[in-house]
């Protein structure tokens, strides 16, 4: 109880103003080392339970934390913090005169997301998805280009997903009359079999769809993720998804019994082939990108559609594997990213073109990058490997080869376009714009960026390999200490 | 006849809810204004505010502030007496998020006017692939 | 795509009607919504925190933890439209439009010329907003602080009438925007700058994230006020009520400030030079 106590304390205690990025950084330190003690905790002593305001669960609001989302918090937490360590001169440059700002929103994002991570109640994850949605908006907004275009079309989007989620948050209450999660679990399997329960569910499932950009509904976050600035995009696009995607874990097991969400509704294998159409698709509309953003950002389509396939399956191999995706997912995007991001500080722009001999020039940010990109593809020791193991047998456990052909083809598609960037940077020898003559010696136009951007994505693209050679233990320790026994 | 004139009378506000909810769809769909898009969205999100309300109202039943509250302590309450407050209480959180939605939104919209100097989708769409 | 849209909004109409049939009836004093969880409310909320308005029980106490978080929307609504909106600094306009107002006539200076003393004769006026209007300017100069006053008493009251920290910082909020409606924007920013504005609306977060650190220091839960009970004099249920007073007064501090900063970003397009 006390960790949980520091914990909502140091939530709270971002929420003020805060002008530099000393405490900004302070502020997310402090999250970190919380949620990993609340991490270690949570595994020695079972779930806990924060009453706010000390009332009790179905009156008052309550913090429930359990080994899944201390996991995620941890996830959020440290994604943050690396993120905000690693873009702080990016960010001076592309926002100068709003540092402030910028913080300020910057913190109240996370203060979001850990928020929606760990809070019981559905109303209040609704809130709490607008806290991080708004100032996601603001972040992306701020960006060069159609960013402000693309940012609406996100709000359109992001405001229909959310009030779904809120319809279906309301159709809970009024079937049931409780918003808290538990006290709604415990009250649906009476009433299963009412028409307002399914669309309940549907409306739930169509408003986070909708957020984490699954495949029909994925228009908005293309062009949203590609002109986003660096620092933004490094620490939006690796956490929004996933973070929706946990949340889609949560409302399906912890609200609807898996009973009724796997084998009543019937919609598993429905969901499981459209995962595979977003696989297929993100992988193929990546291929066509010419921008290094762009094309990331369709990768991450695709690997929403592994996380929303490999939990439909409904089986133990599969959903832990979307677990464990949503947490290396989160690191890899991460380390893409970041590496991305310094690119674009030194390079001004990230078309295929001006990528030409970079690795010359920047070996550093190039290596991290490789490193995230193998483990997007799948190479074993890294921990993109290990998830996609995972989901691999757990579609063949519950012989869904469609998903399986898909996970293969969208690995190839990803060593396809990696490589084709490896091969980019590294083998086209830079050439100036306009050709200066080929006997002039090669002319450095551009250093590595400094160290404090380095240290920060060379520790995240350390903890690709960190995570990939313990994910085992992370499996049999936490995930499956946080699956309902039901699920086999 | 009587049995569907009871349907009708127990269920129009939440038909209301749905057709409003509608409205505002349609216009996030097929409008090509931007600012007429987030009217929709306004309109969208008032449907669902409606929707929570009815789910509060209670037949016979009056406003959630209790009658006589400080002077006697003994008189009792009774639940059925005072309608559901939760939904207010929820639509009143509701409300202020759309309206930051809506500020968010509309500062976006300036944005992009003082960018294309339109707020027309397509002819910003045509300016897009002109260029 | 217009049938295309009609469509598709027909089929979830559709669907979204067909549905209802298994709704409670509308009013239904046996539906579940009002039986599972509002009676407890309904019957508890007097002795547990002696507010009679049971809606702003419910809000800044038994959920005061959404609350809190919907201020923080407010809150990062005002900082987005900053952030989006502001431009680093204002040019210098081509030339500047003063009202000499005893006689009521408008002068254009241009750029680079000298401008008029600084006296309250002269008065600097929005390129874009010319006529001058003297009924609409008392009328509302009367309205304003009546506007304020009741807004205060919305805030006040919100205990035992409808009200509470939002309708009444919305009516502040509504009033400080009249009066910049009225007048112009350079006016009303001289008496509320931007920088008051942010200020406040951090302050009012802060009101209310202090009061459940307060709670929390004090030994009891996050936000549980009846923590407060030592510091405020009063038994715990006493302690509720004025808890939740505290931190109404904050929300509508910070949807006050926040009303007024994006109203200035919006409307002068984060020029904050002149608009409307």
């Amino acid at each position: 109880m006390p960790l949980i106590a520091a914990f909502v304390a140091t939530i709270a205690g971002w929420v003020n103003k805060k002008y530099c990025f000393a405490v900004a950084a302070l502020g997310l330190t402090g999250a970190l080392t919380s949620s990993v003690g609340l991490l270690s905790y949570v595994l020695t002593h079972g779930p806990v339970q924060y009453r706010l305001g000390g009332w009790a669960p179905p009156f008052g609001i309550a913090y429930q934390i359990d080994p899944l989302n201390a996991l995620i918090l941890v996830v959020i937490a440290a994604v943050a913090l690396l993120n905000l360590l690693g873009t702080q001169r990016s960010v001076a440059l592309e926002f100068s005169e709003k540092i402030g700002a910028f913080y300020t929103l910057y913190l109240l994002f996370v203060v979001g997301m850990l928020g929606i991570v760990s809070t019981g109640d559905a109303f209040n994850l609704f809130v709490l998805l607008e806290i991080a949605s708004i100032t996601g908006y603001a972040l992306i907004g701020m960006g060069r280009d159609r960013a402000p275009l693309a940012t609406l079309n996100y709000i359109f989007m992001g405001t229909i997903g959310a009030s779904f989620y809120l319809l279906g948050v309301g159709y809970l209450y009024l079937i049931t009359g409780s918003l808290n999660m538990a006290d709604i679990a415990a009250i649906l399997p009476q009433i299963y079999a009412s028409k307002v329960v399914l669309f309940a569910f549907i409306f739930c499932m169509a408003g986070l769809f909708m957020k984490m950009a699954f495949f029909p509904v994925h228009g908005w976050l293309p062009n949203a993720y590609a002109y986003a600035p660096s620092a933004a995009a490094g620490l939006i696009a690796p956490l929004t998804t996933k973070v929706m995607v946990y949340a889609m874990v949560r409302i399906a097991l912890f609200v609807f019994k898996p009973e009724f969400t796997f084998e009543q509704m019937g919609i598993g294998e429905p969901l499981v082939w459209a995962a595979v159409a977003a696989i297929v698709m993100g992988s193929l509309l990546a291929l066509a990108q010419r921008q290094l953003k762009k094309m990331l950002a369709y990768v991450i389509v695709a690997e929403v559609g592994y996380m929303v396939g490999g939990f439909w399956l409904g089986n133990r191999a599969g959903i832990s594997g979307a677990v464990l995706h949503i947490v290396n997912d989160a690191a890899m995007t991460l380390v893409v990213f970041m590496a991305a991001g310094n690119l674009f500080y030194r390079l001004k722009g990230d078309s295929f073109g001006a990528l030409k001999g970079v690795f010359r020039e920047m070996p550093v940010s190039m290596a991290a990058f490789v490193v995230g990109a193998l483990s997007i593809i799948g190479v074993p020791p890294t921990c993109g490997f290990f998830s996609k193991w995972y989901l691999i047998s757990g579609a063949i456990e519950a012989g869904h080869y469609g998903f399986v052909a898909a996970l293969l083809f969208s690995s190839l598609v990803n060593a396809v376009l990696f490589f084709r960037i490896i091969e980019i940077g590294y083998f086209e020898p830079f050439t100036h714009a306009n050709h200066h003559g080929h006997h002039q010696p090669p002319v450095r136009r551009f250093r590595e960026v400094p160290m404090s951007m380095l240290v920060p994505l060379l520790v995240a693209a350390g903890s690709l390999i960190l995570l990939g050679v313990f994910s085992g233990d992370l499996v049999t320790k936490v995930i499956h200490l946080a699956l309902p026994g039901q699920i086999t | 006849m009587d049995g569907l004139f009871d349907f009708i009378v127990s269920k129009y506000n939440y038909w209301g809810y749905v057709v409003l909810m509608m409205i505002g769809m349609y216009a996030m769909i097929v409008k090509k204004n931007l600012v007429k898009k987030i009217i929709g969205m306004n309109i969208f999100q008032t449907a669902i505010i409606l929707f929570y309300v009815s789910i509060g109202a209670k037949r016979d039943a009056t406003l959630p502030i209790i009658a006589h509250g400080h002077g006697d302590a003994h008189h009792a309450v009774h639940a059925v007496d005072y309608m559901n407050p939760l939904p207010h209480v929820l639509m009143l959180t509701a409300i202020v998020v759309a309206v930051a939605t809506l500020g968010v939104a509309l500062a976006l919209t300036i944005k992009i006017y003082k960018q294309y100097n339109t707020l027309e989708e397509d002819e910003i769409n045509a300016r897009l692939r002109g260029r | 795509m217009r049938i295309f849209g009609l469509l598709t909004v027909l089929l979830c109409g559709g669907l979204l009607i067909y549905h209802t049939a298994d709704f409670p009836a509308w009013g239904d004093p046996a539906s579940p919504a009002s039986t599972h969880l509002s009676p407890y409310y309904i019957e508890h909320s007097i002795d547990d925190t002696m507010v009679p308005n049971l809606v702003t029980a419910v809000l800044a106490d038994y959920r005061s933890y959404d609350t809190m978080f919907e201020t923080v929307v407010v809150f990062a609504a005002g900082i987005a439209c900053f952030f989006l909106l502001r431009a680093a600094k204002s040019k210098t306009p081509e030339s500047m439009l003063y009202r000499h107002i005893p006689t009521g006539i408008t002068l254009r200076i241009e750029k680079g010329s000298k401008t008029p003393p600084d006296s309250a004769d002269f008065e600097r006026i929005d390129s874009v907003w010319v006529p001058y209007d003297l009924i609409i300017k008392i009328t509302c100069r009367l309205l304003v602080p009546f506007i304020q006053l009741f807004a205060l008493y919305v805030v006040a009251h919100g205990h035992h009438s409808p009200g509470g920290g939002f309708q009444g910082g919305v009516i502040f909020g509504a009033a400080l925007i009249l009066f910049a409606l009225t007048h112009n924007l350079s006016n009303s920013l001289k008496r509320i700058n931007e920088k008051t504005s942010a200020l406040f609306a951090a302050s009012g977060v802060l009101v209310y994230a202090g009061t459940g650190i307060l709670c929390l220091l004090l030994g009891a839960n996050f936000l549980d006020y009846s923590a407060l009970a030592p510091l405020l004099g009063g038994d715990p249920k006493m302690a509720h009520s004025h808890g939740i007073l505290i931190v109404e007064i904050g929300v509508a501090i910070a949807v006050m400030a926040v009303m007024v900063w994006i109203y200035y970003n919006l409307a002068s397009r984060g020029r904050h030079d002149e608009g409307l």
